[in-house]
């Protein structure tokens, strides 16, 4: 009998070229993602070696960090955004990379477009020049990000030289409490397993609560499983990807697609299949959550307070919490729901898809945006922003007082315009609430969509079960 | 890449936890197309003041430490995104090795590449490492990657591991890129069965609605 294999071990398996080194192998990349921001010094690197891009049929670009999201027909104001995205185009004409415009329809967040497109499936193994591609794990990928050196590598090899990770097995089971969305879900487990917990391996996100869950909340998951030190995070596939993947753009058809069906269902895990380390949790346990700090383990439910670093017995971890509440302007033992907010942002690759547009509109729907409050909504694609409009999310949003804009990056780490002012405290449904990532000294509270419209309304964190 | 061997230096103590990617090199200036010259924006928001000018209490503005080839570093340094201008801003500022508990792992393969080494012990001896990083002027070490050694102020030798590939790559200072087209053969031969097995996910970002 073979030795049963996880999914991560099967996907790595086939896709094996070669050792490489005491403890490295060569493998096979299938699909290479890239955008403007970590990729001009790895065309510049290529250039100057006389070298091609290997498979620009297993490439596609876009832009999405930089680019703004109001006004999009008057192109890009500064110079060094329109630069870097200039750059990005004359390298697509030159080594023959296909391009996703950003006037297209079909632009949006590398992470967003990937699976709308039907180009990220099962069994691949999926790269891009950034820490989010875990995203891509939700359709039972094997997706990680990449350094510049690394991209420069993969368009000229269609290779990687990786060490092989150890298996992560979290497993989480029962239905999800009204209000609790799979934000929270992953809020809850990088808050347990901490933002190293996860390094040096590939988790694999298991239990009835995953199989339940659709695709848009597994990406949700898998996205942030880098804030828990793993580079990959993915969710064995079934009928609920496979439906997903049906029928979309870059999917196979006909009998490519039965001979690709055929192939997916052999890969999730075998039974008795070995994981170096495993985490379970329960939903029961799980409320809505709001991180409270600067990084994404500190994180509590909203119904709790702000900590008190002087219970606190270890005194790295003591000193840690004093600083993050110091940068953060919070006293200790303050009930989270206490704590007012000037801006919202729902947006990214965390949290931009459809489901989440939902979920925040039927916060909003009926209510008004609180006072003081700024509130942006950016959909993550041109694709997302057009069904929302078709279903009259739009509306809803700007009869509320939202911002509705052009797909993007935005203000999840605010490389275009969509910058909070001055320490500003923000609700938001992206991925980090590093110090300064937002805007200059901005304080991040990370939550789920429907969290950040009930703070949006009532201008400061909120329990989005009591707004009914 | 520039060979690494050997390095003296003096070496600045960072003992923070999670001293992450947006903190080493803000996303704001990623709009650079260059790799060189990135070290005016290094820790850019702890470094500088509102006004420009530099903040006293930060490490790297104080005397010898202006001068640090090392970073003594608290656990999971470089988490965060992936984005490499962390180590190029690093090794432009003149640092050439961090050590610390644990580093997140896009940053550590990242430094392989740039000819910066990461140095991963156990806390225990980073806290020592950490005291000797406060002796201002005296705060020198010496790492010798060959023999997997740092020599610390007062003679005493700690040795530390390190991947035996990646050992090699940085003391001959040997391109990836290089190396790998040496196995174009096997990756051919890779591509052919996989071609067989695999048919759909060749040609895929070329077919739109096929």
């Amino acid at each position: 009998m073979a030795q049963p294999r996880t999914l991560f071990d099967k996907i790595w398996d086939s896709h094996v070229i070669a050792p490489a080194g005491e403890g490295t192998y060569l493998l096979y990349i299938d699909l290479h993602l890239i955008h403007e921001v970590t990729t001009p010094q790895a065309f510049e690197g290529l250039r100057a070696a006389g070298r091609k891009v290997r498979r620009p049929d297993a490439t596609i670009a876009v832009s999405d960090h930089n680019i703004p999201t109001s006004n999009r027909s008057a192109g890009i104001d500064e110079p060094e955004s329109k630069l870097q995205v200039d750059t990005l185009e004359q390298n697509v004409r030159d080594f023959g990379v296909p391009y996703f415009p950003i006037n297209s329809i079909n632009q949006g967040i590398v992470h967003i477009i990937g699976p709308e497109q039907g180009l990220s499936q099962p069994g691949m193994t999926i790269v891009c020049g950034d820490s989010h591609t875990a995203t891509h794990g939700a359709l039972g990928a094997l997706a990680f990000g990449i350094g510049t050196s690394e991209v420069e590598h993969v368009l000229a090899t269609q290779t990687l030289i990786q060490a092989h990770a150890k298996n992560m097995l979290i497993e989480v089971n029962g239905s999800l409490g009204a209000g609790v969305s799979p934000k929270d879900v992953i809020l809850a487990i990088i808050g347990k397993i901490g933002t190293a917990g996860g390094t040096g391996h590939v988790v694999e996100y298991a239990g009835s609560t995953f199989r339940a869950m659709s695709m848009e909340g597994r990406m949700t998951v898998c996205n942030m499983t880098i804030e828990a030190g793993a580079r990959a995070g993915l969710v064995a596939p079934d009928e609920t990807t496979f439906a997903y993947v049906k029928g979309r753009p870059y999917a196979p058809k006909g009998a490519a697609w039965e001979q690709a069906l055929a192939y997916w269902k052999t890969l999730p895990s075998d039974p008795g299949a070995h994981y170096d380390k495993s985490v379970r949790l329960d939903t029961a346990d799980i409320a809505p959550h709001v991180t409270w700090g600067t990084n994404p383990e500190q994180t509590a439910p909203i119904t709790g307070r702000v900590p008190d670093p002087a219970e606190i017995d270890d005194p790295l971890k003591r000193a840690a919490i004093e600083r993050a509440l110091q940068y953060m302007q919070l006293k200790p033992n303050t009930p989270l729901v206490e704590v007012p907010v000037q801006r919202v942002f729902i947006g990214s690759c965390t949290n931009s898809r459809i489901e989440d547009l939902r979920a925040a509109a039927a916060i909003a729907k009926g209510r008004r945006v609180a006072e003081g409050v700024r509130a942006l909504v950016v959909p993550g694609s041109g694709l997302v922003k057009h069904q929302a409009e078709e279903e009259g999310l739009d509306r809803v949003f700007l009869e509320a007082g939202f911002e509705w804009r052009e797909p993007g990056c935005s203000n999840c780490m605010s490389m275009n315009n969509d910058r909070a002012e001055h320490g500003e405290r923000i609700a938001s449904t992206s991925n980090r609430n590093f110090e300064g990532r937002q805007g200059p000294n901005a304080k991040t509270h990370l939550m789920g969509p429907a969290m950040a419209a009930a703070a949006a309304v009532t201008g400061h964190l909120a329990d989005v079960r009591q707004l009914g | 890449m520039e060979k690494f061997t050997q390095l003296r230096g003096i070496a600045a103590p960072m003992p923070m936890p999670n001293i992450d990617t947006d903190k080493i090199f803000p996303a704001v200036y990623l709009k650079t197309i260059k790799r060189t010259g990135l070290s005016k924006w290094l820790f850019q928001e702890v470094r500088f003041r509102a006004d420009g000018s530099e903040n006293p209490d930060f490490v790297l503005n104080q005397g010898p430490y202006r001068q640090a080839k090392i970073i003594v570093a608290g656990d999971n340094f470089g988490c965060g995104s992936s984005r490499e201008h962390a180590p190029w801003a690093l090794t432009d500022f003149g640092i050439k090795c961090v050590i610390a508990p644990s580093f997140a792992d896009i940053f550590y393969n990242n430094c392989f590449k740039n000819g910066l080494l990461p140095i991963a012990l156990p806390q225990d001896l980073v806290d020592q490492l950490m005291d000797d990083a406060k002796k201002g002027a005296n705060a020198v070490l010496t790492i010798d990657l060959e023999q997997q050694t740092i020599s610390r102020p007062d003679g005493e030798v700690v040795r530390f591991e390190i991947d035996p590939f990646r050992k090699h790559c940085l003391l001959n200072g040997l391109d990836d890129i290089g190396l790998t087209e040496q196995k174009a053969a096997d990756i051919g031969a890779y591509e052919e069965k996989a071609r067989a097995t695999r048919p759909w996910v060749f040609g895929m970002t070329q077919k739109a609605g096929a």
